[in-house]
């Protein structure tokens, strides 16, 4: 399969080589594919973004898009691109309607066929009846499903989508998605960035993992899994049954068992997953033991980023950790 | 020449926004013309005792010196606007569309100098209202307008350029501010020149509003000496260097504002 998007060797610099966003990042997606760029704010995940859309030169390093040269031909590569950012950058005094028909106007439609396709996308988007509305009247999940309407006025080939997620509650986030899933359908090519790995497992082919401006590991959800170990077993008992519960979950472990006094949850890491989570129910039902909660868990990517980086994807971001927390306690 | 004509119908698409923005804001033309009328009340009864042997009265001079003060302040209408649109991640977006750099920012400054259209039309009514009579004939004061018109545009470009140094919206405004107000008061606009400290005069001797000012009320039936040897070139020919002064804003600000907002980033 062809790739759509290549990047080599990207370097960019500010302050005079003191801060390095881009430190040397590759990366390439193939068409139809969607690669998400995981990491945590200041990475340098939003300057790659810029790049490949063309909006910021590298200091050096090449990359394509659809074969043509962002820093030789970026012209081109603006025709076929669509492009939505972390802030909804659309004219917030304007209605959806209007932002709509400018925009495909300056896509150089016609006004008959910029008005069509406007009605088309806010239609697609659940957003009609909010067509002649001005966009500040709008909730948070709707200005950036009008961002990403406007980054599909004609039907790019190519899709960059920078934390489209990032400040949505729950509910914003899960029709961002549901979005998302119906394009990538549809056979574009999108490189997404974000900070929330539940995000990148849940829309992504495949996933690379940034960090200070390098890209420091790469494959899928599954494989970046793996690279960090096994499976681990947590359990939730009462305060009377917890030394008991982890005596044998030392056991069946064979490896330290470690408790988190507060939520009384106890975690170990096992070989084979399952048989020795019926061990463990075995012994418990001998000993009278009974869980409140008990899970198999595979490593998240939380756990991937941890082993990668040697700090919590989490310890940079500034905001809205809520979805990503909330999500961590369910797993 | 097709690619010519891609970019002007472009900007025009960015000149219409800001044409919506106004049917959906109505309070931004309404102050914008608000302040200005304001301007010639107030100084037309409050200094209108320092034209005691002027014909026609104090406002004959102060029109003039106000609209042209009126259109400098466009400088900061443009930069506000652009400040704000590079914050709102929009100007990203327009950047991101396969039109050439400088429809944008074309169509931005066409936008600022319809709004000037309005503000001057009303304030020109307003004027004629307290008293303003210009006596050089219709196609002098038409003359007149297109030269404010044009002055205000050559300014706007200086207003993109302050407008794209990222910084936050409010503070572009400030800083706009601080500068073109002085410029529009360190001039003959309001009060003779004669009777500012020494350095003053030559300032605005040699300031741009200076120049456009004698130059208006020329234009309108009024010559006007200024600065300290009222002998000057900007005094002796103050339509010519008007457009001098222009063309070299427009020469500066033009390039420089395109590269900026090629290279814009937050």
């Amino acid at each position: 399969m062809a790739k759509s998007i290549v990047a080599e060797n990207l370097v960019k610099t500010y302050r005079k080589g003191e801060v390095r966003a881009l430190d040397g990042l590759s990366l390439d997606v193939e068409e139809g594919t969607v690669l998400s760029i995981l990491g945590p704010n200041g990475a340098g995940k939003t300057t790659t973004v810029r790049v490949l859309a063309t909006l910021l030169q590298p200091d050096s390093g090449h990359a394509t898009v659809a074969g043509i040269d962002v820093i030789q031909n970026p012209k081109a590569v603006r025709e076929i691109i669509g492009l939505s950012g972390q802030y909804a950058a659309v004219d917030e005094t304007l209605t959806g309607w209007d932002n709509l028909v400018m925009f495909g106007r300056l896509y150089h439609l016609s006004a008959t066929d910029a008005k069509a396709r406007a009605s088309e996308l806010l239609e697609q988007f659940g957003l009609t009846e909010s067509a002649k509305r001005p966009i500040k009247t709008y909730s948070g999940g709707m200005r950036r499903r009008l961002d990403l309407a406007a980054a599909l006025i004609v039907r790019p080939k190519v899709l960059f989508l920078d934390e489209p997620t990032t400040g949505l509650d729950p509910r914003g986030r899960m029709d961002m998605w549901a979005v998302i899933e119906g394009l990538v359908k549809d056979g574009v090519t999108l490189l997404l960035t974000t900070q929330y790995l539940e995000e990148a497992d849940q829309l992504a082919d495949d996933i690379v993992v940034v960090d200070h401006g390098k890209v420091i590991a790469r494959g899928t959800s599954d494989e970046l899994k793996q690279q960090v170990g096994g499976e681990r077993i947590e359990i939730v008992v009462n305060e009377s049954d917890i030394t008991g519960a982890r005596d044998i979950m030392d056991r069946v472990s064979g490896a330290a068992t470690l408790l988190d006094a507060g939520l009384r949850r106890l975690s170990a890491p096992v070989q084979n997953g399952s048989t020795a989570l019926m061990d463990v129910i075995r012994e418990f039902d001998a000993r009278g033991i009974h869980p409140l909660d008990m899970a198999m868990k595979r490593p998240s990517l939380d756990d991937v980023f941890l082993s990668l980086t040697g700090h919590a994807a989490e310890e940079t971001i500034d905001e809205s950790t809520t979805g990503a927390k909330s999500k961590r306690g369910k797993k | 020449m097709t690619t010519f004509f891609r970019s002007f119908s472009d900007a025009l698409v960015i000149t219409k926004r800001q044409l919506q923005q106004l049917t959906r804001v109505p309070e931004v033309l309404i102050f914008n013309t608000i302040q200005p009328v304001m301007f010639v009340l107030l100084f037309r009864y409050v200094f209108g005792g320092l034209g005691a042997g002027i014909p026609g009265g104090y406002v004959q001079l102060l029109m003039p010196g106000i609209f042209v003060q009126t259109v400098t302040f466009t400088l900061a209408a443009t930069a506000q606007g652009l400040a704000e649109d590079m914050q709102k991640g929009l100007i990203d977006r327009f950047r991101s569309l396969p039109i050439a750099r400088s429809a944008f920012v074309l169509g931005r400054t066409l936008g600022d100098g319809l709004l000037n259209i309005v503000v001057l039309v009303v304030m020109g009514i307003t004027g004629f209202i307290v008293g303003w009579r210009p006596t050089s004939g219709a196609l002098h004061i038409l003359f007149g307008f297109l030269m404010l018109l044009f002055f205000g545009y050559a300014l706007s470009w200086a207003g993109v350029f302050a407008g794209l140094m990222g910084r936050d919206a409010r503070v572009v405004a400030n800083i706009s501010f601080l500068f073109t107000f002085p410029l529009t008061f360190l001039s003959n606009a309001f009060a003779s020149t004669t009777t500012m400290p020494k350095p003053l005069q030559y300032f605005a001797e040699w300031n741009p509003v200076s120049t456009m000012v004698a130059a208006i009320r020329q234009l309108y039936g009024f010559h006007n000496k200024f600065g300290v040897t009222a002998h000057s070139f900007p005094s002796e020919h103050p339509i010519p260097m008007s457009f001098i002064y222009m063309f070299l804003l427009m020469a500066i600000f033009m390039p420089l504002s395109v590269r900026k907002y090629k290279n814009a980033s937050k």
